[in-house]
């Protein structure tokens, strides 16, 4: 499997506060990366630099590099928004747009210059069917998609992602809003759509990153303390500070 | 605990008095308009009151028709909002989402000096500098006209508009422009194609605001309408609902008075029908 995606020396602030120390890694294509660590440890902060979310912050300082196919990203040379459009994400809230779930799911490609009805039909079903949803909302698609549930609601906001053909999708804890089955279904999801996607999840759910990721990284205080295949790292840690958490002694 | 429970009890009732009082105020005002307003309506006939084109309150054979008034009243408020919404609508979008917040800061600060300049200031500067400008402009004999009136209008209802929309469209999620920036949209296209529509009923208030402002506003408009109970036409001098009120009431008597306070009563009723207009879409934003 190759790199899709490499972070080297990166370093980011907010203001004062120095929230990733030097993180150094490397995102395998095709597979699920889980970012794991306690609340504040910087694994969401780091997910926003890989399609430069963190830009709309305004103190943000970034040093370092993230390469992606080989460009840093952060090179002014970058289209951001054609980088966005390359690497998804899916947020801690389902957060679709209050119009209806056809329009929502239209959205990015008409963005993108799509107009003709035929092929954003094509588009919504495909993208509908590869997030599992399209059997639940077929008949549905001009009501508002705030009507859905929750769980509908996240898989729609996949979807979404989904239909602007990105290569990687980051997903910020896409399922610490649902309940258990709703999660178990994004699970499934996840595990269905890295057969042609580069999945990064950050969740505060271990197990979560044990039943779905190939690789973890363990994430603490802004440091990149741990990172390796998730069978390894969670069952011979090589860093004491993993173990401790791993193991429940804090987090 | 008794006494406190008394003492909460007087503040209660001193406040549900001073809430009447306000209702009581709209309630006097609407039974005293409608009563002074029905008999000459009753005398002119209510049809050639409301459609009949000649307005002669002081000729020797008096004429009662406020055709013109209605219709200037409307075409300004039009012109004023076709104007007004546009650089307000833009402003709002610019100050709420684009721009840097020292600019947003100054020009903030601007829109809330702009709605508190009293409109009589309007009036005379929109006499002094817009009317002899449109007169140079359009070369026409007299500046004071409808289009002058819609101008100074237009600008008039700019803070309402700018500040209502402003606080619509920042009630957006934030999560909403994430999402869209997320597919790769660019902050405008996000701005025009996500906040705004999600904001619309918000701005949708802010433009009947404007309307509720535009129509019933009576000193500027007069000095730069010229007055004159024309049928109106953009170039000529006109005389708007309320102007028609303000300008008589001091000397008329009689069927001519009574016939002033059935204008007052026949603006009283748009201005009710905007603010239920308006109330619809404040509840919509809500929901």
């Amino acid at each position: 499997m190759s790199d899709i995606m490499t972070a080297k020396n990166l370093n980011l602030w907010y203001g004062e506060t120095h929230a990733l120390k030097n993180v150094n890694i490397t995102i395998p294509e095709k597979s699920i990366t889980a970012f794991i660590g306690p609340s504040g440890c910087g694994k969401s902060t780091f997910l926003k630099t890989l399609n430069r979310m963190n830009d709309l912050i305004p103190s943000v300082k970034i040093t370092g590099e993230v390469c992606y196919n080989g460009q840093n990203i952060y090179d002014n040379s970058v289209d951001v928004n054609e980088l966005r459009r390359e690497i998804g994400m899916v947020f801690q809230k389902p957060n679709p747009f209050p119009m209806s779930i056809y329009d929502n799911i239209a959205y990015g490609p008409r963005t993108h210059g799509i107009k003709s009805k035929v092929k954003l039909d094509e588009i919504v079903e495909q993208s509908l069917r590869d997030a599992a949803i399209w059997d639940e909302v077929k008949d549905r698609l001009k009501k508002n998609a705030l009507g859905m549930s929750g769980g509908q609601q996240q898989r729609l906001c996949i979807a979404r992602a989904l239909a602007v053909k990105p290569k990687i999708l980051l997903m910020d804890e896409p399922t610490s809003a649902l309940d258990p089955i709703s999660t178990s279904r994004i699970e499934e999801l996840a595990i269905e759509l890295k057969k042609c996607y580069t999945i990064v999840i950050v969740t505060h759910n271990m197990q979560q990153a044990v039943r779905i990721s190939d690789n973890t990284a363990f994430f603490l205080l802004g440091e990149l303390i741990e990172y390796g295949e998730t069978e390894k790292l969670f069952s011979q840690p090589t860093d004491k500070r993993t173990e401790d958490y791993i193991t429940g002694r804090f987090g | 605990m008794k006494k406190n429970k008394m003492i909460e009890r007087t503040i209660h009732g001193i406040f549900l008095i001073l809430g009447l009082l306000t209702v009581g105020c709209v309630l006097l005002i609407t039974v005293y308009l409608v009563i002074s307003g029905i008999p000459a309506i009753t005398e002119i006939r209510l049809f050639d009151f409301l459609f009949g084109t000649k307005w002669a309150s002081t000729a020797a054979q008096p004429s009662y028709g406020i055709l013109p008034f209605i219709l200037t009243s409307v075409y300004g408020t039009a012109g004023a909002i076709l104007i007004g919404v546009p650089i307000g609508f833009f402003a709002a979008v610019y100050l709420s989402k684009l721009a840097n917040p020292k600019v947003k800061t100054i020009m903030e600060e601007a829109v809330s000096l702009l709605a508190g300049i009293p409109s009589v200031v309007y009036g005379l500067v929109g006499m002094l500098v817009l009317v002899p400008a449109v007169r140079e402009i359009f070369d026409i004999p007299d500046g004071a006209s409808l289009f002058s009136a819609i101008i100074v209008l237009a600008i008039m209802i700019l803070p309402s508009i700018i500040k209502v929309s402003m606080t619509a469209l920042e009630a957006v999620p934030k999560e909403y422009e994430d999402a869209s920036l997320a597919l790769g949209a660019t902050p405008v296209e996000t701005y025009f194609k996500v906040s705004v529509p999600a904001a619309k009923s918000g701005i949708a208030a802010a433009v009947v605001l404007g309307v509720g402002r535009a129509i019933g506003e009576a000193m500027a408009v007069m000095m730069v309408s010229g007055n004159v109970p024309n049928m109106p036409s953009l170039f000529q001098s006109v005389r708007f609902l309320t102007t028609a009120v303000a300008s008589e009431m001091s000397y008329s008597s009689g069927l001519q008075q009574q016939a002033l306070f059935s204008i007052a009563l026949v603006l009283f009723l748009f201005i009710m029908l905007i603010n239920a207009t308006l109330n619809f879409f404040l509840k919509k934003e809500k929901d």
